[in-house]
């Protein structure tokens, strides 16, 4: 069974982003750039179910300018077999991504789509749910667990109030939450196997795909700020701040 | 135009994300209908019919909406769409499940969270969780939106009461089934419409000091309760407690930050809140930086002393 496994090339989760000062975008020239956090436990996912036998082949797929090639190799040293690039240095939407992704599964003839839930850039939520639409596929997003047998994947889901279980029959789509799984750190050995596995560099324009972006950005701005806090000395005090000053209780 | 907003529900009621979602629709245009697809859900497409600004409920209801799976939702949604200008839903987990399956069927693109419109087609969201906020105008003919509930106020459920129209059931896929659910039930507020909340992080240590600490003070408050990820990550509290920029997104009264150090990720769910509280040892930690009062000591001296002094 093949599974092709989304990563995203996005700033790194640790740094706090911030608007360009001419306003026309995110400040990301210069950041440290990483996968995707929910896409690496994707790809970490995949891997496990290749170790325990249940899939022969995982695939990472990266959109973008052919810097992605990083973050495809981080994929390949946590375990994918190989990778494909489909490089566009034009800005790719969520809409687009999906149709990308619709073009290589009907190429590639994958069980299973695995993606992580939101990429941390645009925190959109949609590309995984948008790829099985346009398959035709069934849809599990948000997994804390997954168990692939006899034809479905039983995936555990976070939802709002709790969790749910659903049979999905595949081929399907699976898109990740945080406690999945924990990836596991890449090895030096493996980062030096990853660079001599297959990485195919593929353009759009090949998948017979329009990217034309259908959401403009107009400005991108700082959030309002917080005015200045202040520090209590005790419980007293702090009551006292929330009852008379801020009168948020009574 | 005409929006179409889609109810969340749990079939016997209507949940109050789809009242912020309709106030979001009204201040586009006037003319909103509703749409509630379920099994069994009377009530519910009764109290959409109540909701102010609404003009029509269309209700389909059958078996297979049962579980109300995204499979089988989106494409009842899809043909219907059509029709209208701008189709909304909530941003919760349904919506977020849902609408982008109805908008790659329309082929067009989806804004998703907005928490400000601007124009009919030009909204505000958050990126980069919640530090950049982006200004987007939307080119496509139908615009398919997820509305941030924190943003928008809730329409009254007073109403003259809209006419409700039977829609003939879409099909069933037959892609996924739910084979099992894990609801956490509780007498507490919900916590992402929640008017206070008291949040704890892994400074509580454990499952049974969360509770001990966190409980008599959320009680008193009469707040829902709330974690950061890793108090989640560590056990002490299921994971819809999660607030955060993958959790839930909150704006209460007042956000009771407790033993939480401050990262990006759990700033990005709460710090629309009115008033911040912070409690915690380390006088360094960045949730000080946005905290409105600041209090840096041992957590179980303080949430016992503040127990005790609300009376």
């Amino acid at each position: 069974m093949k599974i092709l496994v989304a990563v995203k090339r996005v700033a790194d989760a640790n740094v706090k982003v911030r608007p360009k000062a001419d306003g026309s975008g995110a400040d990301v020239a210069n950041t440290k750039m990483a996968v995707n956090p929910f896409d690496e436990i994707a790809v970490e996912e995949a891997v496990r179910l290749k170790e325990s036998g249940v899939a022969t082949e995982v695939v990472a797929v990266s959109c973008g300018p052919s810097a992605c090639q990083e973050q495809l190799r981080t994929a390949m040293a946590i375990g994918a077999d190989r990778a494909i690039l489909v490089e566009c240095t034009s800005e790719l939407q969520p809409l687009a991504v999906a149709k990308l992704f619709k073009a290589l599964a009907e190429r590639e003839n994958p069980q299973l789509v695995f993606m992580g839930k939101q990429a941390i850039d645009d925190d959109a939520n949609q590309t995984g749910q948008m790829v099985a639409g346009l398959l035709g596929w069934g849809q599990a997003t948000c997994a804390s667990k997954v168990l692939i047998a006899d034809g479905s994947a039983t995936v555990t889901r976070e939802i709002d109030g709790g969790l749910e279980t659903l049979q999905v029959r595949l081929p399907a789509v699976v898109t990740t939450d945080l406690r999945l799984n924990e990836p596991r750190y890449v090895t030096l050995p493996n980062i030096m196997k990853a660079k001599k596995k297959p990485l195919e560099v593929i353009s759009a324009e090949v998948l017979d795909v329009d990217v034309t972006p259908r959401i403009i950005t107009q400005r991108a701005a700082e959030p309002a700020k917080r005015s200045a806090g202040v520090r209590v000395a005790d419980v007293t005090q702090l009551l006292d701040k929330l009852r008379n000053e801020a009168k948020v209780l009574p | 135009m005409t929006i179409l907003v889609i109810a969340e529900h749990d079939h016997a009621t209507l949940k109050t994300a789809t009242l912020n979602a309709v106030t979001a629709a009204r201040q586009i245009d006037d003319l909103i209908h509703v749409l509630i697809a379920g099994c069994g859900c009377g009530a519910a497409a009764a109290a959409a019919a109540k909701v102010d600004g609404v003009a029509k409920v269309l209700v389909a209801d059958a078996a297979h909406y049962a579980d109300q799976g995204a499979e089988n939702v989106a494409a009842l949604i899809s043909p219907i769409a059509a029709a209208y200008s701008h189709v909304l839903a909530p941003a919760s987990s349904s919506g977020k499940n849902v609408m982008p399956r109805v908008a790659a069927s329309l082929d067009v693109a989806q804004v998703s969270d907005i928490v400000a419109i601007e124009a009919a087609d030009t909204f505000v969201r958050p990126t980069y969780a919640g530090n950049v906020m982006t200004t987007v105008k939307s080119i496509d003919a139908i615009k398919v939106l997820t509305v941030r509930t924190t943003a928008f106020e809730a329409a009254s459920g007073r109403g003259e009461g809209a006419p409700i129209e039977a829609l003939p059931p879409g099909p069933d896929l037959g892609l996924s089934k739910v084979v099992g659910r894990e609801v956490t039930k509780s007498a507490r507020p919900e916590l992402s419409a929640a008017r206070i909340v008291v949040s704890g992080g892994r400074g509580l240590g454990s499952r049974e000091q969360f509770h001990a600490l966190l409980d008599p003070l959320a009680d008193k408050l009469g707040a829902a309760l709330g974690a950061s990820r890793a108090a989640v990550d560590a056990g002490y509290v299921p994971n819809d407690y999660q607030v955060g920029q993958t959790g839930k997104i909150v704006a209460p009264q007042v956000y009771f930050a407790i033993g939480i150090s401050g990262a990006i990720q759990h700033l990005a769910g709460m710090k629309d809140a009115k008033v911040i509280v912070a409690i915690n040892k380390d006088p360094e930690a960045p949730i000080f930086a946005v905290a409105d009062y600041g209090l840096a000591g041992d957590l179980f001296e303080i949430v016992p002393q503040l127990v005790g002094a609300l009376g």
